[in-house]
C-alpha cells in the first residue's frame, strides 16, 4: 500500500487562511481519490506560512476494475437503435446480450472500466484541486493565469512504497511535481529531496521548519509561559493571537522584552490592544499588581546574538506605538477634564450614523429617551440611565478609540471615571455594547442594562423603520447580534417588557425621525456642495407628518421585528437545549411578546415534558383532542356546553370530573401569578385520571346524551390544557 | 545570499543604494513625478504602466503628501510630506521576493540578525479603483515595505500582473541608521563639510504646511479646484482621438494629471475635516471614476498595448 505525500510550496500564505486551507486540501484530495475508486487508511494535513502539506497513508495502488451493466432497447427493436446503444455503451454489437427484462427481453451491455494506477489518479485529482482551490481570496502573478493565494512555486508529490519513492508525473502551468522542497527561508534555503512523510517531516525539522501548526503553537505557549514564570509574571492568554502567530513563522523563537516605565500607567486594555493589533505581541502581566509590564514576541529565526538585535528593534517599534497611545490618552484626558464627557461627545453631531437615521448625536438622543423609558422596568433610576446614555458613546470622539475602535466602551468607562461621573454611569459606558456575541458576558447593573437595551432596541427599530433588514447572509449592521443582545439582556435580568407595543412606538418614532432626515438630505442642492451639519431636535420629530399608509407600515414593521426577535429567540433557546416545538407551543399563547414570560413558560413546559406524567399527559391530551375534533367535524357543532357531572357513569368518569375541577382551581391562580411550574404540575396531575378514563370509558356510546356529555368533558380537558400552553404544537 | 553591504551613513545614501540596486536589476530609474500625490503608486509610471500587456520595470523616489499626517515637525515618525521609493516590474518576476530581500541587504540589513517576515496585507486604493494581494514586510516588528501583486487598476484586470514594492524611506532609513526622531536623521554624510539633518531640510516646511493644511487652506477654493480638475479631466477624455491635423493622439496622461489633482485636493479637504463621512464615499467614487476613464483611455494608446491603434491620417 503506497503512502502519498503532497506539498504545495508558495510565497507566504496569510496566517488566518492556513488552517482552513490545510483542511480543504485534505477534504478535496481524499474526496477526489475516493470518487476515483481509491481507498486509504488515514490522512493528515499541515500548513506553514510557505507550504500546505498532505500525507495520505495506505492508499490502494490502483483503482478496481468497475463493471457496469446497462439496459438497452427491447428485443426486436430496429437495428439502428441497437447499434446506437452499443456505440453509446462503447462495446461491439456482438458483445450485447439478450436477457429477460420485465415481460419480454432486452439487450444488455456490460461495460468494464479497467482500474488505473494510483499515480495517474493522484495527478488528475491534484491538478483539479489546485486549479479550483477554495481560497477566500486568490490571485494571479507574472504572465500566467493560474490562481493561488500567493505565487505557487513548487509541488512535491510522491508515492512511497517499500520499493522506494516515486514522483507522481504532474505539470500545472509549468510547475512540475518533484520530490524536493526547501527549509527555512533564511536558515536553510537549499533544496533537498525526501522519500516519505516521516523523512519529509524530520528533514524539515533539521532545516528549521516545524510542519505542524499545533506543535508551533504549543512551543510558543510553553516557552512564553516559562519565560514569564521565571520572572514571577504570567502571559495573558490569547488563543486567537497564538494561532495567528503560529501561522506567521516556520521556526518560532520566543523573545521577552520590557515595556518602558513611561507607558506602564496606560490602561492595561490599551497596552494589550496596541501590542496585539500592531505588533502581534503577547502581554505579560504582573499577577500581584495586574499591570502589563512586559511583552513576548515571536521571531521567525535564531540569530548569533540570541535575538538581541531583533528584540531591540521590536522594543523600539513598541515605544513609538505606545508614545502614540500615550499621546492619545493624555489628550483625551485633557479634553475630559476641560469639557467633561458630554463635551467630548459634542462632535458626534457631525458624524453620520446612517443617512436616513441621522448623526450619532441624533441616535444618542433617541437612545437617551428610550433608556429613560426602560429604566423603571429594570430597576434603574431614569435620570441616571439618561445621563449614562448621553455619554455612553462619547468615546467615539476620543483619539484613542479613533486609533483602536475595539476599545470603544472600555475607554468610555475610563473617561467617565476621570470626569467624576457616578460609577454606575462609568460601568454603563463600558458595558452597554455587551453582549457582543452568544458567549459574551451580559451586563446586570441596572443602568448598564437600561442603556444596553435602549441602544440595541434603537438600532433594531431604526433599521426596521427604514426597511433595511438582514437578508440571507447579509447583515451589515449586525442586527442579528443586536437582537440576540436584547434577548440575552432580558432573559438574564428577568426584564419584563411588553415588546409589541414598545416596538410599534419606537418604529413610529424612528420613521418620523427618518422622514426629517430624508427631507433634509434631499434638500441638498447637489453632492458637490459642502455638506451641511445636520442637527435635529429629537423632541421635535413628533411633528413629522405621517400618513395612514405609514401607520400600516409601522404596524407591519413592528410585527415583523417581533417575529425576527422570536426567531432569534428560538435559535438561542435551541442552543440551550429547549425543543423548538416547545417554544412554538408557548409562542402561540397570549403575551408572547414578553420574552421573559415566554421563556419561563417554555422552560416549565420542557421540564414537565421530561416527567413521565407530563409525557403521558400530552398523549392523553392528544387522544382527547383527536376524538373531540373528529366528533366536532362530523357533527358540525362545538362541544363547549360544559359537561354535567351528574351524568358521569362509573368511578373513572367521576374521578375525571373531580380532577378537572381541582386542576382548574389550581391552574387559574397559578397562571395569574405566572407560576408556570405550578400550572404545569397541576396539568400533569390530570394524566392518571385521563388515562383511567380512556381505559374504562367509551366516548362514542349509543346513548346520545352520555356521548354528548363525554365530548363536553373532553372539551374541558382541551380547554384546561390549552390554558397552560398550546399542546397541539408539540410534535409526538 | 550575498553578504550585507556596510551600514549607510545618511538618508540620501539609503536612497542612492536603493537606486543603484534596482538599476542593477534592470529597472529604469525615473525621477519623481512633478505633481502632488498621496503615494508613489499615483505616479503614472505605476498606475498607467501597470495596465496593458507591455513589459515594464521602473524604480523611482516619489515625494508624497498626506496632509492629515502633519504634526508641525514635532512627531518623531509622522510627516505630511515624506518620500516613498517605488519599484514596479511587469510581469512580476518569479524571484521578486528574493530581489526584494537583496535590496534590504544592499542597505545594510543583514537577515542573519533580523527577523524579516511577510505579513498579509491586501492593498486597495479606492480612489484608483485598484487592488492587489501581498504583504507588509516586517523587519523586527516594524513595517518597512509594502509588497503587492497588482490584480486590478482603474477597474481593469492586470494581465500580466505587476509586482509593486513600496519602501517608506524615512522609516526605513531611521531604522537602518538607528535614529529615533526623523528630524535628527542625517540627510547627507555627517562627516560632510556641511552636515545637514532631515530637520535642517524639512522642519520648517513641515510646520508651514501643517498650519496651511489644518487651518489656512481656503476650502471653498479647494472645492472649486476639485470641480475644475474633475471637469477638465472629463473634457480632455471627451476630446476626439484625432487632433486637428488628424493624428491619433489620445490624451490619457494629461487627463490623468487632472485625476491626480482631484485626488490630492480631496486629501486636502479631508485634512480640513470638511468632508462628512457619507460625502467621503461620494468623493472617493468621483475620483475613482476619473481614474477608471483614464485607464480606459490609456489602454487605447500604444503604451497601453493597443494593437489596433487608429490609423494615422
Amino acid at each position: 500500500m503506497p503512502d502519498l505525500l503532497i506539498e504545495l510550496f508558495s510565497e507566504e500564505i496569510p496566517a488566518r487562511m492556513q488552517a482552513r486551507a490545510a483542511e480543504d486540501l485534505k477534504r478535496l484530495m481524499t474526496q477526489g481519490l475516493v470518487d476515483a475508486g481509491l481507498t486509504y487508511a488515514g490522512a493528515r494535513a499541515f500548513a506553514t506560512p510557505r507550504r500546505l502539506a498532505l500525507a495520505v497513508a495506505g492508499l490502494t495502488p490502483e483503482s478496481p476494475t468497475r463493471r457496469e451493466e446497462r439496459k438497452g432497447p427491447r428485443e426486436g427493436a430496429p437495428d439502428a437503435a441497437i447499434d446506437g446503444f452499443a456505440r453509446s455503451a462503447g462495446v461491439p454489437r456482438a458483445a450485447l446480450e439478450l436477457r429477460a427484462a420485465g415481460k419480454g427481453r432486452a439487450w444488455f451491455a456490460t461495460i468494464e472500466t479497467p482500474g488505473r494506477p494510483a499515480a495517474g489518479i493522484v495527478a488528475e485529482v491534484l491538478e483539479g484541486v489546485v486549479r479550483g482551490f477554495p481560497w477566500p481570496k486568490s490571485m494571479r502573478w507574472g504572465a500566467g493565469s493560474l490562481r493561488w493565494v500567493r505565487p505557487l512555486h513548487a509541488i512535491l508529490c510522491i508515492l512511497t512504497t517499500e520499493a522506494g519513492a516515486e514522483v507522481v508525473p504532474l505539470d500545472i502551468d509549468g510547475i512540475r511535481a518533484g520530490d524536493t522542497t526547501r527549509g527555512h527561508r533564511f536558515m536553510a534555503p537549499d533544496p533537498f529531496s525526501v522519500t516519505s512523510f516521516e523523512d519529509y517531516r524530520a528533514k524539515l525539522k533539521r532545516a528549521f521548519v516545524l510542519l505542524d501548526a499545533e506543535e508551533r503553537a504549543d512551543h510558543i505557549w510553553i516557552e512564553a509561559h516559562n519565560m514569564a514564570f521565571a520572572q514571577g509574571l504570567e502571559v495573558v492568554e490569547d488563543k486567537a493571537l497564538l494561532a495567528e502567530v503560529a501561522g506567521l513563522v516556520e521556526w518560532p523563537v520566543v523573545l521577552m522584552g520590557a515595556i518602558a516605565p513611561d507607558f506602564l500607567d496606560l490602561p492595561p486594555e490599551v497596552l494589550q490592544t496596541s501590542m496585539r493589533e500592531h505588533q502581534k505581541f503577547f502581554s505579560v502581566r504582573n499577577p500581584a499588581s495586574g499591570r502589563i509590564e512586559r511583552f513576548v514576541t515571536v521571531a521567525s529565526r535564531e540569530t548569533a546574538d540570541a535575538g538581541a538585535t531583533i528584540l531591540a528593534g521590536n522594543a523600539k517599534v513598541l515605544a513609538a506605538r505606545l508614545s502614540d497611545a500615550k499621546f492619545f490618552w493624555e489628550n483625551d484626558l485633557r479634553v475630559v477634564s476641560q469639557k467633561g464627557l458630554e463635551g467630548m461627545a459634542e462632535g458626534l453631531a457631525q458624524v453620520t450614523f446612517h443617512n436616513k437615521l441621522g448623526s450619532q448625536a441624533d441616535r444618542i438622543g433617541r437612545i437617551e429617551a428610550l433608556a429613560r423609558e426602560i429604566a423603571p422596568l429594570v430597576g434603574a433610576q431614569p435620570d441616571l440611565a439618561a445621563e449614562a446614555a448621553r455619554v455612553a458613546k462619547a468615546d467615539l470622539r476620543s483619539e484613542m478609540v479613533g486609533e483602536f475602535p475595539e476599545l470603544q466602551g472600555t475607554m468610555g468607562g475610563y473617561y467617565a471615571r476621570a470626569a467624576g461621573l457616578p460609577e454606575a454611569v462609568a460601568a454603563a459606558c463600558r458595558e452597554h455594547y455587551q453582549p457582543l456575541g452568544p458567549s459574551d458576558a451580559v451586563p446586570t447593573a441596572p443602568v448598564s442594562v437600561a442603556v444596553a437595551l435602549a441602544d440595541k432596541l434603537d438600532t433594531l427599530t431604526g433599521f426596521w423603520a427604514i426597511d433595511e433588514k438582514p437578508t440571507g447572509s447579509k447583515d451589515p449592521y449586525a442586527l442579528r447580534r443586536a437582537a440576540l443582545g436584547v434577548i440575552r439582556l432580558m432573559l438574564t435580568n428577568g426584564t419584563r417588557v411588553t415588546l409589541g407595543r414598545m416596538l410599534e412606538l419606537r418604529v413610529d418614532f424612528c420613521l418620523r425621525h427618518s422622514k426629517l432626515f430624508v427631507s433634509v438630505f434631499s434638500a441638498l442642492p447637489s453632492a458637490t456642495d459642502r455638506p451641511p451639519t445636520i442637527e435635529i431636535d429629537v423632541k421635535s420629530t413628533a411633528s413629522a407628518e405621517i400618513s395612514t399608509q405609514d401607520i400600516a407600515f409601522i404596524e407591519r414593521a413592528a410585527a415583523d421585528l417581533l417575529a425576527f426577535l422570536h426567531d432569534r429567540l428560538k435559535v438561542h433557546l435551541r442552543e440551550q437545549g429547549v425543543r423548538h416545538d416547545v417554544i412554538d407551543a408557548c409562542l402561540a399563547m397570549p403575551n408572547a411578546d414578553d420574552l421573559t414570560l415566554l421563556v419561563r413558560r417554555a422552560e416549565a413546559l420542557q421540564a414537565m415534558l421530561q416527567t413521565e406524567d407530563g409525557e403521558n399527559l400530552v398523549q392523553g391530551f392528544r387522544r382527547a383532542n383527536n376524538i373531540l375534533t373528529q366528533a366536532e367535524d362530523r357533527d358540525g357543532v362545538e362541544y363547549s356546553f360544559g359537561a354535567d357531572p351528574r351524568l358521569a357513569q362509573g368511578p373513572e368518569e367521576e374521578a375525571l370530573f373531580a380532577a378537572l375541577d381541582a386542576a382548574e382551581l389550581a391552574i387559574e391562580p397559578a397562571m395569574e401569578a405566572e407560576d408556570f411550574a405550578a400550572a404545569m404540575h397541576a396539568m400533569a396531575a390530570l394524566r392518571a385520571p385521563i388515562d383511567a378514563f380512556f381505559e374504562a370509558v367509551q366516548i362514542n356510546t349509543d346513548n346520545a346524551v352520555i356521548r354528548r356529555n363525554r365530548l363536553n368533558l373532553l372539551h374541558r380537558i382541551r380547554a384546561v390544557c390549552l390554558s397552560v400552553a398550546d399542546l397541539t404544537r408539540l410534535e409526538g | 545570499m550575498a553578504d550585507p553591504a556596510p551600514r549607510p551613513k545618511s538618508f540620501q545614501e539609503v536612497i542612492l543604494r536603493l537606486q543603484s540596486y534596482w538599476a542593477a536589476q534592470g529597472c529604469v530609474i525615473l525621477q519623481p513625478y512633478d505633481m502632488e500625490v498621496g503615494a508613489g503608486t499615483f505616479h503614472p509610471a505605476t498606475t498607467l504602466r501597470a495596465l496593458g500587456p507591455r513589459p515594464w520595470a521602473a524604480a523611482y523616489v516619489q515625494p508624497s503628501r498626506r496632509p492629515t499626517d502633519g504634526r508641525y515637525g514635532d512627531n518623531p515618525n509622522r510627516l505630511q510630506h515624506y518620500y516613498q521609493f517605488q519599484v514596479l516590474i511587469k510581469p512580476s518576476p518569479p524571484d521578486l521576493q528574493e530581489l526584494y530581500l537583496g535590496s534590504l541587504l544592499a542597505i545594510g540589513i543583514d537577515p542573519a540578525f533580523h527577523d524579516i517576515r511577510f505579513v498579509e496585507d491586501d492593498w486597495e486604493s479606492p480612489t484608483l479603483g485598484a487592488w492587489g494581494l501581498g504583504w507588509e514586510v516586517w523587519c523586527d516588528g516594524m513595517e518597512v515595505s509594502q509588497f503587492t501583486y497588482f490584480q486590478q487598476v482603474g477597474g481593469h484586470d492586470c494581465r500580466p500582473v505587476s509586482g509593486e514594492l513600496t519602501y517608506g524611506l524615512e522609516r526605513l532609513a531611521m531604522y537602518v541608521l538607528g535614529v529615533d526622531h526623523v528630524m535628527e536623521m542625517p540627510f547627507n554624510d555627517p562627516a560632510a563639510p556641511q552636515p545637514l539633518t532631515y530637520g535642517d531640510v524639512f522642519r520648517q516646511t513641515e510646520r508651514e504646511y501643517s498650519r496651511w493644511n489644518f487651518e489656512a487652506a481656503d476650502t471653498d477654493l479647494l472645492f472649486q479646484h476639485f470641480k475644475d480638475a474633475e471637469a477638465e479631466c472629463e473634457r480632455i477624455l471627451a476630446a476626439a482621438p484625432e487632433d486637428d491635423a488628424g493624428r491619433a493622439i489620445v490624451m490619457a496622461h494629461p487627463a490623468y494629471d487632472q485625476c491626480i489633482k482631484a485626488s490630492h485636493l480631496f486629501n486636502l479637504l479631508d485634512a480640513r475635516g470638511v468632508i462628512s463621512v457619507t460625502e467621503r464615499q461620494a468623493y472617493i467614487g468621483r475620483v475613482r471614476m476619473l481614474a477608471r476613464k483614464c485607464a480606459d483611455a490609456f489602454l487605447t494608446t500604444e503604451a497601453g498595448g493597443a494593437t489596433t491603434a487608429p490609423a494615422d491620417a
